[in-house]
């Protein structure tokens, strides 16, 4: 068990990172907070990827010698993937920001628990 | 090829452009452009849809020509044309059935920016229907995501902030463990296309690991669940819906779920296979989780105190019925619950575009005290919300009924005793509990009001009061055909999943 951890430590770690997020986004009751834990949660995602593509002892698939032989380079979709990947995270974070700027303007605070409290006090029904 | 083949992608690329040429255009011309846009889109998915009848076979566009393994790949047959279709046509009433209401919540300034999201969700709709790649799935799948938080809190007022938060805050959790599910799932096979990798997945189940193809799997489909409202993730419908202005409404509870769902069924039936899915402990998960979700949405419907909350929680139990279906397992039960996804988007667009107007004539509330008699005062949105809740009771010749008795049908061919004891009892507790609420609420809204309600406050420019009656109309014409002519559908889908996996 401890041994087959060792052995893919990166894989562990990043299993260990997306908990944290995860419990950060569930938990956390300060907004930005929570756009942290997401943002650590996504790490965990792509620090997964770039590990799963990686083989020991080869070069970035960029062919530099005119050498097109496949066992020399590392996989290239992983890193594609996170790219991708982190384009969609940042912009998400983006939007989330942009969302808790609007709330702190309505509600003065970004302490979810509060904000909850203040829209039951006054509660608008349509 | 014949030029057919282009229109999936075509589709996809129109409404990306269309969504960025918006953010140029006046909010009156965005509005005409998308109408114009999306009747194309229809016309599009409905030739793919002839074509594909025709042909009897689902066709593949390899983008950029790269042959299976790699490469990135749509593919299109009866089922996904035929979702394309009707939700495309649902989106397009909500549109224009909507658009009084948008004026009255939405900026003027603001409107054409309202459009430019409307066309990002339809790519990312469109998309999702289309695509046989994993990743491309959930790119667009966080395009959905953020298109919808957009049209939540298009009409500012403190609810929407708060809901868009809660609704993001919910649906970036479900969007991480989706991630990880699908990079876990490529790790396991080494594939991102769809058909690929599930040739790699019975291997994988051949040699016995199990295990962590289950895990991965959970991961994707709690993610979706929690992303379309699963039991016992749906606590943040209410507020989400309930809030947001009525084309958004129709959007987020008719579409955007819709998506996931089909989207998580793709995943099930073609990426892993339906026989390996069947074998896995998740299927009975989701047929127990559909089940419970069918009755607790609809307790927490008839516990909840205004019009808009209580529509917007018998979403939670319609969306158990399809996952209900999706947990049986059996052919029927899958034809059954993508029947479902199309009768409750036809069903429930007609109710949101319909209770913001017995509101505004109930002096702008959704109270139950207040909407008494409401149906009186707007006879037109009377009729329309009478005819959804007997659809969504389950009264013969409408939507809601065919897909009941698909449920049933579906459920009594499985042969297992515990599981048709399960979902008639549970069939038959929703239908009641339905009963108890949308009648009521029919009752309420013709009662006579204990004082003379107030009317009309704003003036209504006829062009939106007949935008309105034509879009309710089509929806209410979609929702008999789905109930009268329910073997079209049905066979369609037979025809498209026959050809799905």
């Amino acid at each position: 068990m401890i041994e087959a951890l060792l052995a893919n430590y990166e894989e562990a770690v990043a299993v260990i990172l997306f908990v944290i997020g995860l419990s950060m986004l569930l938990f956390q009751r300060n907004l930005i907070r929570k756009i942290i834990g997401m943002n650590i949660m996504d790490t965990g995602c792509f620090l997964f990827l770039a590990s799963m593509g990686y083989i020991a002892g080869r070069k970035a698939p960029i062919i530099a010698d005119g050498a097109a032989d496949a066992s020399r380079y590392i996989n290239p979709v992983p890193a594609g993937l996170v790219l991708t990947g982190i384009v969609v995270s940042v912009s998400v974070t983006a939007v989330m920001l942009s969302l808790s700027v609007r709330l702190y303007r309505r509600y003065h605070t970004l302490n979810l628990d509060e904000v909850y409290q203040m829209a039951r006090d006054h509660q608008e029904d349509r | 090829m014949e030029f057919v083949r282009n229109f999936p992608l075509l589709t996809i690329i129109l409404s990306l452009v269309s969504s960025v040429l918006c953010t140029l255009l006046s909010g009156r011309a965005a509005k005409r452009y998308t109408v114009i846009l999306e009747t194309l889109l229809i016309l599009m998915a409905g030739a793919v849809l002839a074509y594909t009848i025709r042909s009897g076979t689902s066709f593949t566009y390899v983008m950029g020509e790269f042959p299976a393994p790699w490469g990135n790949e749509i593919r299109a047959g009866v089922l996904e044309a035929l979702m394309a279709v009707m939700l495309l046509t649902v989106l397009l009433c909500g549109v224009q059935g909507g658009w009084r209401f948008l004026e009255l919540d939405v900026e003027q300034s603001k409107h054409n920016l309202y459009f430019s999201l409307v066309n990002l969700f339809t790519a990312a709709l469109m998309a999702l229907i289309w695509t046989n790649d994993i990743f491309t799935g959930y790119v667009f799948l966080e395009i959905m995501t953020l298109a919808s938080c957009g049209l939540i809190v298009a009409r500012e007022i403190g609810r929407t902030t708060l809901a868009a938060v809660r609704y993001m805050i919910l649906n970036l959790l479900g969007s991480g463990l989706f991630l990880l599910g699908v990079v876990m799932l490529y790790n396991l096979t080494g594939h991102l296309l769809m058909v690929p990798m599930a040739g790699a997945v019975s291997e994988l189940v051949e040699e016995g690991a199990q295990m962590p193809l289950t895990f991965s799997l959970a991961m994707i489909t709690i993610g979706l669940g929690i992303k379309s409202g699963m039991f016992p993730f749906y606590f943040w419908m209410p507020d989400t819906y309930g809030a947001s202005t009525a084309t958004s409404a129709v959007i987020l509870s008719s579409l955007v779920s819709k998506a996931y769902i089909f989207l998580l069924f793709k995943i099930l039936f073609r990426a892993i296979g339906a026989e390996v899915y069947v074998a896995l402990p998740i299927r009975a998960i989701l047929l127990l989780l559909g089940v419970l979700g069918m009755a607790a949405g609809s307790v927490s419907a008839i516990r909840s105190g205004s019009l808009n909350r209580m529509v917007a929680y018998s979403s939670a139990a319609q969306i158990g019925y399809i996952f209900m279906g999706l947990g049986l397992g059996t052919e029927a039960g899958f034809t059954a619950a993508l029947f479902q996804i199309l009768a409750h988007a036809v069903t429930k667009s007609l109710l949101f575009l319909t209770t913001p107007r017995l509101s505004l004539v109930s002096g702008d509330s959704m109270l139950f005290q207040r909407i008494q008699g409401s149906g009186r005062r707007a006879k037109d949105a009377g009729v329309f919300f009478t005819v959804a809740a007997l659809s969504m009771v389950g009264i013969p010749v409408f939507a809601g009924f065919s897909a009941k008795l698909l449920f049933a049908v579906a459920a009594v061919e499985t042969g297992r005793p515990w599981v048709i004891l399960a979902v008639m009892a549970a069939l038959g507790v929703s239908s009641v509990l339905n009963v108890l609420y949308f009648i009521r609420t029919v009752i309420r809204i013709y009662a006579k009001p204990q004082d003379a309600g107030p009317e009309e406050p704003y003036p209504v420019p006829k062009e939106l009061r007949r935008q309105y009656r034509v879009s309710a109309a089509v929806l209410t014409g979609l929702n008999l055909f789905l109930g009268l002519f329910s073997w079209v559908t049905a066979n369609l889908i037979r025809q498209g999943l026959s050809m799905f996996g």
